[in-house]
This record gives C-alpha cells, sequence and structure tokens, in this order.
C-alpha cells in the first residue's frame, strides 16, 4: 500500500499543480475568476451541411444576424478550410458566402458570432425595409372566410392597436389549438402561415422571421419562425405560440422576412444547426479566450466548435457531482442507491428545472416500482427483466409526456432527458431491495440517492462553480486531490456518530 | 431523536467506523482474489471439507439446468433439505423442505408445495436469480440443519447462528444472531433479527439488541437472554480460528451453527462482516484489533491463538 506521506504529497503537487495553471492561465488570457459581469455572452454557432456534387464550383451563401434589440453582434468568424468567405448586402439583408472551386463528398462549414445581450442600452437599430410586400400562401374558402372575418371582429373587439391586437389574434389562435375546435381554420395549414393570412387580412403589416431561441448548452437547435408586425416604424417581435411577450424568452433574430435561410448552388442535401452556449464574462475578455493563439488559447475549451464547447460545459460539471458523491458517501454516510446514480439524476435535472424533474422522477419510479411488482409475479429472469422495465419506463416517459402536453405543461419533454437505462436499473435495484429488506430500506436509500441528487444540482447549477469548471478546467486537479483525501479517510462518518450513539455513557 | 455522540467519545469507545474497516482491514488484510472463496458457498463448503471442518452435509450440485430432470428422482429419498444459491447473500433464494406429504414438499412454514416448484426454484437459482451479480450460479443441495434446542427458546422460525470475527486467525467478538417475527426468520441484524453480544471468553450474554436498540428479552418467545448458555466454547472458537488457515483472509466474520446431531458446523464466511457487533457487545473492536495486530505472527497454531485470546486481559 502506497504511505500516506506519500499520498499526502501526491494530492498537495495536484492541489498546487491546479492553482498554478489557474493563475498562469488567468494572467495569460485574462479569464476573471469571478464571473460577476451581469452582462450575459452567447458565442452561437451555425453549420451547414451539405454534399459537394462533383466538379462544380460552389457558392453557399447563408443568411446572417444583424443587431436587434437587446443583442449585439460583438464579433463573427467563420471557419470552413479551403472556402473562401465574405459578407454582403443582399436585399438589405446580410449575408455569408463561402465558394469554392471543386469540392468532393461532405461538407462542413461553421460561422461563429459571439452576441452580447444586453437590453439596457438605447433603442437599437430598427430598419424599416421600404418595400414591404406580404405574400400568404392561404386562400379561405367562403365559410373559412367567415370564421376568419369573425376572429378578426372578436381580436379588434378588445384591442386598441397593432400590438394589442396582434397578441389577441394569438390569443384566440392558439386558444383554438389546444380546444381542437378551430379545426376549421388550422386544418392541414401551417399554423404561422394562418397567423399571417389573418394579419394581412385585417391590414397589418407584419413580416414572418426566423429567430434563434437562445438557451444554454444546447446542440443541434434549428430557428423557430417568429412574427414581426410594424408598429409606429418600429418591428415589434411575437412569440407566436404565445401571446405573451416574454422578455426572458431569449428570441434572438436571425433572419428577416422571409428571406431564405440558404441558398446552396453546386451541393445537395444542406442543412443548417446551430449550437450556443452562454458566458457570463466580459466580451472582451471572452473574445480574446475564444480567438488568442497564445499557449493558453491553443489549449483551451475555447477553441473548439460551439457544438462540442456546449457538450463539454455539462461534462466539467460532472466532477463536481462525483465529488459531492464522495463527500455525502464516505464523511456524512448516507447510503444512495447505486454509487453515482444521484450525479445522473443531477445530470438529468440540469437539463428540465428542479422541481419539475423531482416531480418527474419520483412518479416514474413509484410507477415503475407498482408494475415492476407484476412482473416479479412471472419469474422473469434478471436480463429480461430488466429489458422489460426498459420498455415499461420508456412507455411511461412517452405517457407522461403526452399527459404533460395535454396539460400544457412543457414536462413531458423534459422526461425524455432522463436516462432511461439508469432510470431502469434504479426501479430494478429499489425493487429488489423491497423484496429483501422492506420498504423502510427503499425510502432510506431513494430518499439519500435524491438529497444527494439536489445537492450535486445545487452546485453544479451555481454559477460561479460552471464557470470555474469550463474556464479553468485544471481545477479539477484539486477536485481529484479532495477525492484522493477523502478515499483515505478513516474516521468516523457523520450518520456513525448517530448510530453508535448508546456508547455515550460508556 | 438527534442524539449524537462526539467522535472524541466514539474513538475512546474503540468503536471501528466504516472508513476505517474497509480501508485499514479489509483492503490490507482481504486479498481480493481470496473473496470468491468465501462469496461463493461451493468453494467455501469443499475448502472446509478439505481442513476438515463440520458444514452441513452436501448431498448433490445442480449445476446446468439439464440436472434439473433428475431432481424428482434424486430427492426420492430425501425428505428433508434445504436447497442454497452458491452465490445468495442474506438468506436469499434459500428453500428450506422439512417434511414431505404424499408427493407433496412441506416448507418450512408449513405450506406444502409440488416438484414442480421446487424445479422452478432450483431453475432461477440457476439462473442467477439470486445471486450478487446476477450472474449464473449453482444450486446446492445441504441435508438440513436441525438447530440444537439450547436455542429453542429464543428464536422465531430460522435457525440461530453465531457470527465470530477472526482477525489475522485470533477470535476476537461474538455474537448471536436470534431470527425474530419482524426478520421473517432470517438471522441478519438490519432485516430485525436481534443480536446478542458474547463475551469472547466465555460465551456468556453480554447485551442484546435489536434495530439498534438494546433490549431485554426476545419479541416473539418473551424469554430473557440472561440465561442464554453456550456448551464448549473453546470449541467454536477453535473452529473459526481455522477458517483463517483455510481461507487466509485476515478480517472475516464466521458464522457458525449448532446442530443437535453434529454439534457446531460452519454455516458460511463473510470477507465484509458488519460493526452491529459491536453494539450487541456494547464494546469496540478496535483495541483487539490493535492488541492482535501487535502479536499477530504467522508461526503460531490455532490452540496457540485461541488461548491468546481466552486468557488475554481486557478482552
Amino acid at each position: 500500500m502506497i504511505s500516506k506521506r506519500f499520498l499526502q504529497l501526491f494530492v498537495l503537487v495536484l492541489t498546487l499543480l491546479g492553482v498554478f495553471i489557474a493563475i498562469m492561465r488567468h494572467e495569460q488570457t485574462q479569464i476573471p475568476f469571478l464571473s460577476n459581469n451581469k452582462k450575459d455572452v452567447w458565442m452561437v454557432e451555425a453549420r451547414v451541411d451539405f454534399k459537394a456534387q462533383k466538379n462544380r464550383p460552389i457558392t453557399v451563401s447563408l443568411s446572417l444576424p444583424e443587431d436587434t434589440l437587446g443583442y449585439k453582434l460583438y464579433f463573427e468568424q467563420s471557419v470552413s478550410a479551403g472556402y473562401g468567405f465574405s459578407m454582403v448586402q443582399k436585399d438589405g439583408i446580410k449575408r455569408g458566402e463561402w465558394s469554392i472551386r471543386q469540392a468532393q463528398g461532405k461538407q462542413t462549414l461553421y460561422y461563429k458570432a459571439q452576441i452580447v445581450q444586453d437590453f439596457s442600452n438605447d433603442l437599437p437599430l430598427k430598419k424599416v425595409e421600404s418595400e414591404l410586400h406580404i405574400k400568404d400562401e392561404i386562400l379561405w374558402s367562403a365559410s373559412e372566410q367567415i370564421a376568419a372575418n369573425e376572429i378578426i371582429d372578436l381580436a379588434y373587439a378588445k384591442s386598441s392597436n397593432n400590438i394589442t391586437f396582434t397578441r389577441e389574434l394569438i390569443k384566440i389562435l392558439t386558444d383554438m389549438q389546444t380546444r381542437k375546435d378551430g379545426s376549421l381554420l388550422l386544418l392541414k395549414r401551417e399554423y404561422i402561415n394562418v397567423l399571417s393570412k389573418l394579419l394581412s387580412d385585417a391590414g397589418v403589416l407584419h413580416r414572418i422571421s426566423l429567430a434563434l431561441e437562445l438557451e444554454d448548452a444546447r446542440r443541434n437547435q434549428s430557428l423557430t419562425s417568429v412574427i414581426e408586425v410594424l408598429d409606429k416604424d418600429e418591428w415589434v417581435l411575437f412569440d407566436p405560440n404565445n401571446a405573451l411577450q416574454e422578455e426572458d424568452k431569449n428570441f434572438f433574430l436571425w433572419t428577416r422576412g422571409g428571406k431564405s435561410l440558404i441558398e446552396i448552388q453546386g451541393g445537395s442535401n444542406a442543412t443548417v444547426n446551430f449550437s450556443m452556449v452562454k458566458q457570463s464574462m466580459p466580451a472582451l475578455e471572452l473574445a480574446q479566450a475564444h480567438f488568442d493563439e497564445s499557449g493558453f488559447g491553443i489549449f483551451s475549451i475555447h477553441r473548439l466548435p460551439i457544438e462540442e464547447q456546449s457538450l463539454f460545459k455539462i461534462l466539467l460539471l460532472l466532477p463536481i457531482g462525483a465529488l459531492i458523491t464522495v463527500f455525502m458517501r464516505l464523511i456524512i454516510g448516507i447510503k444512495t442507491s447505486g454509487t453515482f446514480m444521484p450525479v445522473l439524476i443531477a445530470m438529468a435535472f440540469l437539463q428540465t428545472s428542479l422541481f419539475l424533474g423531482l416531480l418527474n422522477f419520483v412518479v416514474l419510479v413509484a410507477i415503475g416500482l407498482i408494475l415492476r411488482s407484476y412482473l416479479s409475479n412471472l419469474n422473469l429472469l434478471l436480463v429480461s427483466r430488466i429489458a422489460t422495465i426498459i420498455v415499461i419506463v420508456i412507455f411511461l416517459v412517452a405517457f407522461m409526456t403526452l399527459v404533460g402536453y395535454e396539460l400544457g405543461f412543457n414536462t413531458g419533454m423534459s422526461v425524455a432527458f432522463f436516462p432511461i437505462i439508469i432510470l431502469a436499473w434504479t426501479i430494478e435495484r429499489m425493487s429488489i431491495l423491497w423484496e429483501e429488506e422492506g420498504a423502510k430500506e427503499v425510502l432510506t436509500q431513494g430518499s439519500g440517492s435524491l438529497l444527494v441528487a439536489v445537492l450535486a444540482y445545487m452546485a453544479m447549477v451555481n454559477g460561479y462553480v460552471a464557470h470555474l469548471c469550463f474556464n479553468f478546467p485544471e481545477l479539477h486537479l484539486i477536485v481529484i486531490a479532495l477525492m484522493i483525501l477523502m478515499g483515505r479517510y478513516t474516521g468516523y462518518r457523520l450518520l456513525e456518530l448517530r448510530r453508535f450513539r448508546e456508547f455515550k455513557n460508556s | 431523536m438527534f442524539s449524537f455522540i462526539t467522535p472524541f467519545a466514539l474513538k475512546r469507545s474503540g468503536i471501528l467506523g466504516m472508513n476505517s474497516r474497509n480501508i485499514e482491514f479489509i483492503s490490507r488484510y482481504n486479498n481480493r482474489k481470496l473473496f470468491p472463496l468465501v462469496d461463493n458457498k461451493l468453494q467455501t463448503k469443499l475448502l472446509a471439507n478439505e481442513y476438515g471442518i463440520n458444514t452441513p452435509e452436501l448431498l448433490f450440485v445442480m449445476q446446468y439446468q439439464h440436472d434439473v430432470y433428475e431432481l424428482k428422482e434424486k430427492l426420492k429419498d430425501i425428505s428433508c433439505f434445504a436447497i442454497k444459491p452458491a452465490c445468495g447473500s442474506g438468506g436469499k433464494g434459500i428453500l428450506v423442505i422439512k417434511g414431505r406429504e404424499g408427493e407433496g414438499f412441506v416448507k418450512s412454514s408449513g405450506m406444502i408445495i409440488e416438484v414442480e416448484e421446487v424445479i422452478r426454484h432450483v431453475t432461477n437459482i440457476l439462473a442467477g436469480l439470486y445471486s450478487l451479480s446476477g450472474d449464473q450460479d449453482v444450486a446446492l443441495v445441504e441435508t438440513l440443519i436441525e438447530a440444537d434446542t439450547v436455542f429453542d427458546d429464543y428464536s422465531y422460525q430460522g435457525v440461530p447462528d453465531i457470527r465470530i470475527i477472526v482477525f489475522q486467525g485470533y477470535p476476537v467478538m461474538a455474537m448471536l444472531r436470534l431470527s425474530t417475527k419482524d426478520s421473517d426468520g432470517k438471522a441478519n441484524l438490519h432485516q430485525g433479527a436481534v443480536g446478542v453480544g458474547l463475551d469472547i471468553k466465555t460465551g456468556k450474554p453480554i447485551n442484546a439488541v435489536m434495530n439498534g436498540k438494546k433490549v431485554l428479552i426476545h419479541p416473539d418467545t418473551k424469554h430473557s437472554f440472561d440465561t442464554i448458555k453456550i456448551e464448549n466454547w473453546r470449541e467454536l472458537l477453535l473452529l473459526a480460528s481455522s477458517c483463517y488457515d483455510m481461507t487466509n483472509l485476515g478480517y472475516l466474520g464466521a458464522d457458525i451453527v449448532l446442530d443437535k446431531n453434529r454439534g457446531a458446523m460452519l454455516l458460511e464466511l463473510n470477507a465484509r462482516p458488519g460493526l452491529s457487533i459491536q453494539v450487541a457487545n456494547s464494546k469496540g473492536l478496535l483495541p483487539r484489533l490493535r492488541e492482535i495486530e501487535k502479536v499477530a505472527s504467522k508461526r503460531t497454531n490455532v490452540q496457540k491463538r485461541v488461548d491468546f485470546v481466552l486468557e488475554k486481559e481486557g478482552f
């Protein structure tokens, strides 16, 4: 066995190394240790994939975002080997154009932009294009025209100007959608087109635009259609699915006025995917971190494509959850079911939200346990039993998604973030525990797991922790040092002080 | 409700904690590659036979699924027996048949089951239903233990066993485990069985605990534990201590049963014995373990080791 002295030295070296590298990085890249800057900076990346046609010159034209209300473009960059790139203005729209003489097979182009979110700034540029032609694809039939007029009259009566009119209209339409009796107008039609047609009928100047919904650490996102309404020379943005203009709904306008997002010559099957990651630090420093060519700049996560960055943003939080689990098990003495199951639950909570995540988890495991007790009557072998539970869990998730959707909650969506296999194992383990040790032990271990998961979640969701983990990955050396220290801790666990309380008097 | 003891007081009492047990004793004295010797009851039994240690008699082993077709034939002349999974733990998957009624088998609870049910139980064992890891397992068919009458007043169903902690071949602490209605006939403390601490020198009862609390009488039979008397205590210690020579595991728990006809028998061994034995004995393990660490040497034999403990003051 390695001696205690050596171990202590090793731990010390790890800690000093972690601190040293972090300070060096801070000196070099100027990334602050504390993220006390209130401004949110988004790194957004558009990834264009397509298949090149043989022996043909290729031109790819992607519409690019411009400054809008609350968002300021700070830095733009394109990464694409061998391609020429330039930004041009076409029909009043900013577009990025990549070109190459020849290419083969699958091609990937990246456009990165750094956006500073700042609603406190003075009013942004509100260009009103002179030409504004709305081409609605919908033609009402006579009976539909009557229904449409009715809706317009209703909304008109309840409103005072274009803004409030649009809001009322969206309210009526979303209501019809959930009640499913607006079928006459909405049947077989795109919702956004119906809304647009109704606005046209009422003579409200508007346009359909594409916007990116900003959410931290998301990958493979696509753009959402939004409606912009002209009011006193200003475009006002509406979420077509939600009448309330929510400020915190982070819509970042990408393409205005129904212009195509991507045009391609010499290629086919073009797709555009968006990834983004949020940082709370001064924009200048962040830009330096991203485009720094010096030693630390190269060995930095910031150099990766945003898609990978957003993945690492979550991955680098995992050690914190693991550290908390180690602490709770070895120092406190909490019993959990499955060693690192709590960390995985906590990761799922990160994707959902704490309350909904907890609710979903408890309901899923409870229903799973009930169904599992029927399974045990069938005397199945372990492997097929767990496989069956996996299918049951998927059914449950689908069911809860449906229920959530019908009730108007978005909970269902979030259930899918739970690791299905882990859930199935949890249910299996808990039910065996129930049979062997009784319900009390299931409650102890279950609530122990949840407690650890919640604590891990609270640590991982903390802004400072996230900032340090992501920007100073070397600090994880200290995490390892702490884990090693706790791994050799031979003292009593906190709960043992209770377990052996009888010895107080001896 | 929220009563705690300070870590210093706990240390003064010499209580062995979970972390200390795992790091300073199990991982230091128990070589991982020896674990299968105790985690697999068949291996333990074969080894015990080699070393002349008394165990419940093995009638036959069912290793493959096609063996079960011969089960009915093999059980023809056996009326009492127990079927166990080799890799089960905590008394899981043990089927006890205490007699026959026509074609049917009488379970310990008195329920009568058909031969098909027995076959299904064996099939489940073979498939790993009761195995810790879920891997395939083998089923042992053993003669039934007939509990010594000395414990008749202290046990609800189930056979009581004596857990002795053996450290580097020296017996250091002992406890009698009695099943209760709560523990469902099982002798595991965390399932609600009663643990009666036994004086390591004499085998006399010290103190009894159930669910972490002191008790004076058995909750089901209402008998006081004071009167428990175990004969041939030295023999029991010898049996437990020789398990060290047999397995080379430095820190182990030997579970011993007393059979009416065949005397003390080794039931199973445990490479990670629990800590509740300290509560049952109102004594911490640490001082004894440290004492043994000072004197332990490979060159002593079982007799000398047991005598050392019997003569040692303060144990």
